[in-house]
C-alpha cells in the first residue's frame, strides 16, 4: 500500500517533468503553421491547379499538362508569352547595365574615401524607401507628355526635339519603366558592392599597387575577381526582380502592359490570366494561369541556381 | 594613398550629379504638393511661390486618407510584432536545441526565401476565401507574417548561436524554465538582431501594393498604397491632390529613414548579404 502511492507519487512528478519537457517543442509551432497554410501550401496548389480545366473559378476536370499546351501552342496565349518573356529579358539586361553598373561606379567612388560619403548613400537609398506604386506614380506625372516636369525640363533648355510621350510609345515605354525602376534600386545595389569592395583588404590592393597595378587594370584584375560574390548577389537578385516585374508596369502602363503590350512581363501577363484584364476585356483563366506561374516559377529558380553555379566557381579565396 | 586632383573632383561631379537624380524626384514631388494645379502646370520645376495647405485639405476630402493610414499601420505593426515572436521563438528552438531534425526545420523554413510566393497568389486567394479573410486586414497581416519569417528565422538563429551556453546554463541551474529562458536571458540581449528583422519587414509590409490590390476591393479597408491607387484611378486630372497624396504617403517612411538611416541601410542589405 504504501509502496504504490510512493510510486504514484513518483511517476506525477515526473509526468510534470515530461510536461515541462515538452513545452519548448510548441516553440516553433506558430512560425510553422502560419508559413506552412500560406506559403508552402499555395505553392504546392499552384502547381496542382495547373492540371486541372477551369471554368470560372470553378475546378473542372483533371486534364494533365494540356494548360501548359494551349499556353505555348495556341493565340494569343503564345505570342503573348513570347512578348512578355522578350520584355523580362530587356529588363534584367538594362538594369544590370544601367542600375548595376552605375551603381559600382558609384560605389567605387563613395569607396574611395571621398568626403560626405554618409549624405551621398543616404541620397542614392532614400527613393527604395518609397513604395513601388508610389514611384510609378510619381514617374507617371513627371513623364507626362504635356505637363511632366521632364519634357517642360527638355524644352526649358532647348531640346524640343528631344520631348517625347514616354509611357506612350512602344518604342520609349519600357526603357523609361527600367529606367525608373534603376532609380528605385540604385541605392541597394551601392551599398551591397561597397560592402564587397569594403570586404577586400586593404594590404592587398596596396600589394598589387606596388606591384604597378593602377585605374583600370587595378579594377580588372584586383577588384573585380574579389567582388563576385557581391556581384552573385547582385545578379540573382536583378534576375528574380526583372522576372518578378509586376508593381511598376502597373502602375505605369496598367494591367495590360500598354502601348501595345509593349511593357508587358510575364508576371502582368499572369495577373491578366488569374484575375482578368482591366474593364473585363480578358476573361479569367485561372488554370493557363496557373501553368504559367508554374513556368515563371522554373525560369526563376533553374537560372538563378545557374548564375550562382557559374559565378560560385569563379569566386576567388581570399 | 595619394589621388591625382582631376580624378577627385571627377569622383565629386558624378557623385553629386547622380545625389540629385536620386534626390530631385522626391524633392519635386513635395514642392509639388504646395502649389496649385495651374502653378503646377505652368511652372513644374520652381520652388512653390507660396506654401499652401489647399491641396492637403482637397485630397482629404476626396479620399479617407487618414483610414488608409491607419489600416497601414495596423497591418504592419501587427505582422512585425508576429513576425518578431513567432521568428524569435522558432530560432530560439532551432539554435539552442539539438534534436536531430533541427537542420532540416531550419533548411525548411530557410527554402521559403527562394519561394516567389506571388506565384501562388490565385490559391492563396482562395485560401483567404475560404477563411473569410477577403477584405479583411487580417488577411494581410497573416501573409506578410508568413513571407517575413524565413529571413527573420535565418538572421534570428545566427544571432542565437553567437550567444554563450553559458548564460542559459547558469539560469538552468537556477531553476528557469525553457520560457523564462528565452523571455527573460536571450531575449533582451537579442535586441539588434531584432531591430534588424523588424526595420526589414515594417518596409516590405508599409509599402506592399501587390497582395491589398487582390485581397482588399472594400474602400475603408485599404492601406495607403492601394488607397493611391484609388486617388490615382478617380481625381486623375488634380494633379495638386496627386502630389499631396504621393508626399503624404512617403513622408513616414522618410521620417523614419532620417531618424535611423543607418539602421534601414544595414538592415534592408542585410538579408542580401546573408
Amino acid at each position: 500500500m504504501e509502496l504504490e502511492s510512493k510510486v504514484n507519487i513518483q511517476t506525477k512528478s515526473k509526468q510534470k517533468k515530461d510536461w515541462k519537457k515538452w513545452v519548448i517543442h510548441l516553440f516553433p509551432i506558430p512560425a510553422l503553421a502560419i508559413y506552412i497554410l500560406f506559403i508552402i501550401y499555395p505553392l504546392f496548389a499552384a502547381f496542382s491547379y495547373s492540371l486541372y480545366d477551369w471554368q470560372g473559378i470553378k475546378r473542372g476536370a483533371f486534364i494533365g499538362i494540356e494548360n501548359f499546351i494551349s499556353l505555348f501552342t495556341t493565340e494569343p496565349f503564345n505570342s503573348m508569352f513570347w512578348n512578355a518573356f522578350q520584355n523580362n529579358i530587356w529588363y534584367f539586361l538594362l538594369e544590370m547595365v544601367v542600375q548595376n553598373g552605375i551603381a559600382f561606379m558609384l560605389a567605387y567612388v563613395i569607396y574611395k574615401k571621398i568626403r560626405f560619403a554618409e549624405f551621398f548613400k543616404v541620397a542614392y537609398f532614400l527613393p527604395r524607401l518609397l513604395s513601388v506604386i508610389i514611384v510609378g506614380f510619381l514617374w507617371k506625372l513627371i513623364l507626362n507628355p504635356n505637363f511632366g516636369a521632364l519634357n517642360v525640363f527638355l524644352n526649358k533648355i532647348g531640346l524640343e526635339s528631344w520631348a517625347k510621350p514616354w509611357l506612350g510609345d512602344p518604342d520609349t515605354a519600357l526603357i523609361s519603366i527600367i529606367l525608373v525602376n534603376s532609380w528605385f534600386g540604385l541605392g541597394f545595389a551601392v551599398l551591397i558592392f561597397l560592402a564587397g569592395l569594403q570586404g577586400i583588404p586593404g594590404d592587398l590592393i596596396e600589394a598589387a599597387r606596388l606591384d604597378g597595378a593602377t585605374g583600370p587594370k587595378l579594377i580588372r584584375k584586383i577588384i573585380l575577381p574579389l567582388m563576385v560574390p557581391s556581384i552573385t548577389i547582385m545578379t540573382v537578385l536583378t534576375f528574380i526582380h526583372a522576372f518578378e516585374a509586376f508593381e511598376l508596369v502597373y502602375a505605369m502602363e496598367g494591367s495590360m502592359g500598354e502601348p501595345y503590350y509593349s511593357t508587358d512581363t510575364l508576371a502582368v501577363y499572369f495577373y491578366r490570366l488569374a484575375f482578368g484584364g482591366s474593364g473585363g476585356a480578358d476573361s479569367v483563366a485561372i488554370g493557363l494561369g496557373s501553368a504559367l506561374a508554374v513556368v515563371l516559377f522554373f525560369i526563376i529558380a533553374s537560372i538563378s541556381a545557374l548564375f550562382l553555379l557559374v559565378l560560385r566557381k569563379r569566386e576567388v579565396e581570399m | 594613398m595619394k589621388q591625382n586632383p582631376a580624378a577627385r573632383s571627377f569622383y565629386y561631379v558624378i557623385a553629386f550629379a547622380f545625389a540629385s537624380i536620386s534626390l530631385y524626384p522626391i524633392v519635386l514631388m513635395i514642392f509639388s504638393s504646395f502649389k496649385t494645379n495651374a502653378e503646377i502646370f505652368k511652372n513644374p520645376l520652381s520652388f512653390p511661390t507660396s506654401f499652401s495647405l489647399e491641396t492637403y485639405q482637397k485630397l482629404l476630402d476626396q479620399i479617407p486618407f487618414f483610414t488608409f493610414f491607419w489600416n497601414s499601420v495596423f497591418v504592419s505593426v501587427i505582422s512585425v510584432i508576429f513576425i518578431l515572436l513567432f521568428g524569435s521563438l522558432a530560432s530560439f528552438y532551432i539554435a539552442r536545441y539539438t534534436f536531430w531534425w533541427n537542420n532540416l526545420l531550419f533548411f525548411f523554413f530557410l527554402l521559403g526565401m527562394m519561394i516567389p510566393i506571388k506565384l501562388g497568389i490565385v490559391p492563396l486567394f482562395m485560401l483567404m476565401k475560404d477563411l473569410g479573410l477577403i477584405n479583411s486586414l487580417w488577411s494581410l497581416v497573416f501573409i506578410y507574417t508568413a513571407t517575413g519569417i524565413p529571413l527573420s528565422v535565418l538572421i534570428l538563429t545566427g544571432f542565437f548561436r553567437t550567444m554563450p551556453k553559458e548564460l542559459e546554463e547558469a539560469a538552468r541551474i537556477d531553476g528557469a524554465t525553457d520560457i523564462r529562458i528565452f523571455w527573460h536571458v536571450l531575449l533582451p540581449i537579442m535586441r539588434p538582431a531584432l531591430g534588424t528583422v523588424m526595420i526589414i519587414n515594417f518596409i516590405q509590409s508599409w509599402n506592399d501594393f501587390f497582395f491589398p490590390l487582390i485581397f482588399i476591393t472594400e474602400e475603408v479597408k485599404k492601406t495607403i498604397p492601394v488607397g493611391m491607387l484609388s486617388l490615382f484611378g478617380e481625381y486623375s486630372a488634380d494633379w495638386g491632390a496627386l502630389f499631396a497624396g504621393l508626399t503624404l504617403s512617403s513622408l513616414p517612411m522618410i521620417v523614419l529613414f532620417f531618424i535611423a538611416s543607418k539602421q534601414f541601410m544595414e538592415g534592408l542589405t542585410a538579408g542580401a548579404v546573408k
